[in-house]
């Protein structure tokens, strides 16, 4: 009998420490900055001695210009990331799917950016893109060129910072389409090299439809940490110069700590997760719609034959 | 893989491979070389690769470790040393613990069929899109004033648990399932009880996966900032929010600041040279697995 009830109660002991924490330090969390986003509230203060204000600081963060400006940069880099991100990494999937030696040393070298604490990857790229001493403007100067302004210039700054994600990031998508393209069927790839299909006609008829399911979820988890990116941007800019390259995290710590105003930092939270929930759903969306129709299209296949 | 034959490639490929090493290595190797330089040697204007190496500011940085006098420190700072400390105790406790609780949890929820695999792959998408900012104004609130562990390491280590669990359960979750039940039954035959069954019979055999999870861990705790930053006082400073304070400064001590990049950066890439496949099936289990 005793065994029977430590039987039944197992799986809730295995799960109890899991949950507990998530619930503690995740979800009530989550539950609480909803809360605090209808406060006015600063972090001398209690929760409890903070007034309620409604919806105050939505309606406030709608009409604030330097809001609005970083939610447009932080879209502005999360598309222009992602997109040259997604080229250049399946690009470079497709184009080194070969058979050659010492593919495992390539894609460990690869990897390492990915692994280094985005603050050092910060510190790299700044000292690299220093005026004086960096190593961009030193090759530019001693190719006679003129040196490039390229973290006081707002235009540049943006750049810079998309480089820096670029050269971080690539590689993730790099290896993940490589593993994707590593497990596609063989005997598709045979049927068409029989079929007298060019290098070209593969990539575009075969592969990418193939690798499709693979890169919509890949494009997805890019795009999620494209809006988490912070550190790097935080060492190379601090958000500057203007507002040219402060993106809504920062903007949020910044709120929080800078300008000591948690109820308005809680609610940019909620519309950075609100914007991430709908780009995830619509993504989750548009998969489904896709699957769908595909096996709708095979079924009717089928009954044709 | 020595019976394995390579295809020949023409040289130009070749060529646009060694570029892309060169690209992705290039600024890691300009970090370690900088920060074996003199700051004469980082301001002039001559040649970058000529220079006589020195350890001199890896000495500033770990002044407190040092069991020699090093001759050109007048005055040791220890902030670097502390936050080193303090940045491997939190990194490895909080690995540990992720590791332990999110296993039995993945256990749980394989064996015992509570959720299926699509609810918790989902709830896990859900977490990860949860930005560490989002999480900032809530977490110093609550750590300050309910819990009143701000400025502990205890307190930090409880946000990266919890930070981690979600993606360490689901990853443990494809290996456990791969695990057949029949070994297990074996073992409650032989009269083991479900936490000898789960110790001593499943662990063992999901070691890969295990290794793939706690590098995870371990690299979001030791370089995360964010919230390091907004619950650390000065005893419980890691080394990414020592690192940020003192590029705020005006003038930027470069050789120093690289080296205690470098010291940051050493534990992650020798991971990556040890267990880059297990990273690589961890990076990949959630995309192509799905």
């Amino acid at each position: 009998m005793q065994i029977a009830n430590a039987n039944r109660l197992t799986p809730y002991l295995f799960l109890a420490p899991a949950a507990l924490v998530m619930a503690v330090a995740l979800l009530y969390p989550i539950g609480y900055m909803i809360y605090a986003s209808f406060l006015d509230w600063n972090p001398s203060q209690r929760i409890g001695e903070a007034e309620f204000v409604g919806l105050r600081n939505y309606i406030g963060l709608l009409n604030d210009d330097a809001f609005r400006e970083s939610f447009f940069v932080t879209i502005k880099f999360a598309a222009v990331v992602v997109s040259l991100e997604m080229v250049l990494g399946v690009g470079l999937a497709l184009l080194l799917d070969r058979n050659i030696r010492g593919m495992s040393v390539l894609r460990t070298l690869f990897i390492l950016p990915m692994m280094i604490a985005p603050i050092v990857v910060g510190l790299m790229w700044r000292y690299m893109y220093h005026p004086s001493v960096g190593i961009f403007n030193r090759t530019l100067k001693s190719l006679g060129f003129e040196p490039i302004p390229w973290l006081s210039d707002g235009s540049w700054a943006f750049a810079s910072v998309v480089i820096a994600d670029v050269w971080q990031w690539t590689p993730f998508i790099f290896i993940l389409s490589l593993a994707a393209l590593q497990s596609l069927p063989q005997s598709a790839m045979e049927a068409a090299r029989i079929d007298g299909a060019t290098g070209w006609q593969q990539i575009v008829y075969i592969k990418l439809p193939l690798m499709m399911p693979v890169l919509i979820v890949t494009l997805l988890l890019r795009l999620i940490d494209a809006f988490k990116v912070l550190e790097v941007i935080l060492v190379l800019t601090n958000g500057g110069p203007g507002l040219s390259t402060e993106i809504l995290s920062l903007r949020i710590s910044r709120t929080a700590s800078e300008f000591r105003e948690l109820g308005e930092a809680a609610a940019m939270s909620n519309y950075l997760l609100i914007l991430l929930v709908i780009l995830t759903f619509a993504m989750f969306a548009y998969n489904k719609a896709v699957e769908a129709r595909t096996a709708r299209l095979r079924k009717a296949a089928q009954e044709e034959s | 893989m020595s019976t394995k034959t390579y295809d020949k490639q023409n040289p130009a490929f070749y060529a646009l491979l060694v570029a892309l090493v060169v690209m992705a290595v290039g600024p890691i190797v300009m970090m370690l070389t900088t920060s074996l330089k003199l700051n004469v040697d980082i301001m002039s204007d001559s040649s970058s690769l000529l220079f006589m190496p020195t350890i001199r500011n890896y000495e500033t940085a770990l002044c407190d470790f040092l069991w020699y006098e090093a001759p050109h420190i007048d005055y040791c700072d220890k902030t670097f040393g502390r936050a080193l400390v303090n940045s491997l105790i939190i990194a490895l406790v909080s690995t540990v613990i992720t590791l332990v609780i999110g296993c039995m949890a993945a256990y749980a929820l394989v064996r015992f069929r509570f959720m299926g695999r699509d609810t918790v792959s989902l709830s896990t998408l859900a977490m990860r899109m949860v930005p560490p900012a989002v999480l900032l104004v809530p977490v110093f609130g609550i750590w300050t004033f309910q819990f009143q562990i701000d400025g502990t390491r205890a307190g930090i280590i409880l946000v990266y648990v919890a930070m981690n669990l979600p993606f360490v359960i689901w990853i443990l979750q494809s290996f456990i399932v791969q695990v057949p039940i029949q070994l297990e039954e074996a073992a409650r035959m032989d009269g083991a009880g479900p936490f000898k069954g789960f110790f001593l019979v499943v662990l063992p055999l999901i070691k890969p996966g295990l290794a793939a999870a706690a590098i995870f861990t371990f690299r979001v705790a030791w370089n995360e900032f964010l919230l390091a930053n907004a619950l650390a006082d000065r005893n419980s400073r890691t080394v990414p929010v020592t690192i940020v304070n003192s590029i705020t400064e005006f003038d930027i001590d470069w050789g120093v600041i690289m080296a205690t990049g470098m010291l940051l950066a050493i534990p992650p890439i020798i991971f990556t040279f040890v267990a880059s496949r297990q990273i690589i099936t961890g990076m990949t289990a959630g995309a192509v697995k799905g």
